[in-house]
Formats: C-alpha cells, sequence, structure tokens
C-alpha cells in the first residue's frame, strides 16, 4: 500500500484559523499519511517560536459564538480583542482542547513537514530566527512537487 | 480483557485521543494490546475509523459511566 498524502495551505493567523490547518496535519499523520503544511501570508505567524501573539477576536466575525450579544461600536473598543483571545483560551482549556504549541509540537513529532512562503517571509520583513527551527523555506513551484502527488490538498 | 498498555485520554478533546492513541502505539509490539480511556463521544466515531484506515484492529469499544473504553490490538 502506497503511503497517502496530504498537503494543507495555512494562510491564516487568528487563534480561530490557527487550529484547523494543526488538527488535520496532526490526525491525517496519525493515520499513516505523510503531511507538508504549506505556511503564507498570515500563516506564518503560526511558526513563530512564541504563539502568545496569536489572537481572536469577535471584530467582523459575526459568527463567532458572544457570551452576550456585543455591538460592532464596543467591540472595536481597546482591549476587546486580548478579552475576547483570553476567554476562547479558557473555554478551549475547559474542553480539552489541546494549546496551539502542544498541536504544532504532536504535527512536528509525527514528521509533518512544515514549509514556509519564502516571498511572504519577505514581503513582510519577517525575522527568520523569530519562527522555529523545523521550517524549511520555499515557494510555490516547491509546494506543488509534493501537492501534485497529494491525495487531499486544503486551503485553510 | 487483557491488555499490555494503558493509556487515559480523560478530559481530551479531538484530535489529542486518536493522535496519542497513535503514540502510544508506536513503541508496542505487533499482536499487543492497548487500552484506552476517553471522555471525548467523538471518539466511539474516530477510533473505529483510526483502526479502519491503519490496519489496527479495535478489539472492543464500550461505554462504562460517561467513559468510553477501547481495545486496540496493534497491527
Amino acid at each position: 500500500m502506497t503511503t497517502k498524502k496530504m498537503a494543507i495551505i495555512a494562510t491564516k493567523g487568528t487563534l480561530d484559523m490557527a487550529y484547523p490547518p494543526f488538527i488535520l496535519a496532526s490526525t491525517a499523520a496519525a493515520l499513516g499519511y505523510d503531511v507538508q503544511i504549506f505556511f503564507t501570508f498570515y500563516g506564518l505567524q503560526l511558526l513563530r517560536k512564541d504563539l502568545s501573539d496569536v489572537k481572536i477576536s469577535p471584530l467582523a466575525n459575526p459568527a463567532m459564538p458572544m457570551p452576550v450579544p456585543m455591538p460592532v461600536m464596543v467591540q472595536m473598543l481597546p482591549g476587546m480583542e486580548s478579552m475576547a483571545t483570553m476567554m476562547m483560551k479558557q473555554k478551549l482549556k475547559k474542553h480539552g482542547v489541546a494549546p496551539l504549541e502542544e498541536l504544532r509540537d504532536l504535527c512536528l513529532e509525527a514528521d509533518v513537514k512544515f514549509i514556509a512562503c519564502q516571498m511572504t517571509v519577505d514581503l513582510f520583513e519577517f525575522d527568520k530566527s523569530e519562527f522555529i527551527d523545523q521550517v524549511e523555506y520555499g515557494g510555490a513551484s516547491m509546494f506543488f512537487g509534493f501537492a501534485g502527488e497529494t491525495d487531499i490538498c486544503l486551503f485553510v | 480483557m487483557n491488555f499490555d498498555k494503558e493509556f487515559d485520554a480523560s478530559g481530551m478533546s479531538c484530535p489529542l485521543p486518536i493522535v496519542k492513541t497513535k503514540k502510544a502505539l508506536t513503541d508496542m509490539e505487533s499482536g499487543q494490546v492497548l487500552k484506552v480511556t476517553a471522555t471525548d463521544c467523538g471518539a466511539v466515531k474516530d477510533m473505529q475509523a483510526f483502526a479502519d484506515q491503519t490496519g489496527n484492529t479495535l478489539l472492543s469499544s464500550t461505554e462504562e459511566g460517561g467513559k468510553y473504553i477501547f481495545f486496540m490490538k496493534k497491527k
């Protein structure tokens, strides 16, 4: 039986959208898939050694369930983003959902390959020393070298 | 049922029960049995799907007082 393959393109850097790539990648790896994640644009934030700046905002996110209805004028007040992030992290913890760092480590342990988009790194002038060491840098054609052979390819 | 190793996934949510089951199986030998306890009801279908896709055998899947107990035989 040939090994199945999955590729994910991770383009978002918010706390909510950080979960799907890491959850799917760690699960696929557990099922025996060979997995690569291509991090581009805001997804690059998920490669930082320190993930504490990964946040969630109710602003422009009308589908986010809130404990009390909150008008947009209130959502934009200073401190609301930090508060929403704190509440979301508490909720994740209460429900036994792993912190992002743990899921990312589980991916790495399971040999999920992380590729950072070199163009976006240059565009946003990211400092590579702020990223974890297990990252390879490459471009779209490098990604297609793997993605073209996959059974599943997702854009998150 | 006899088992060779035990792993408690109580309180853990998707995908941890599966990912850590896979991890627990890694250093076991073929034919050995792993007992997994979980509280995530999603694990019931996930464990079966894990077994189906990886070739390990889910010997039993039961519920006891809000806990889900699985016995997985390594391929």
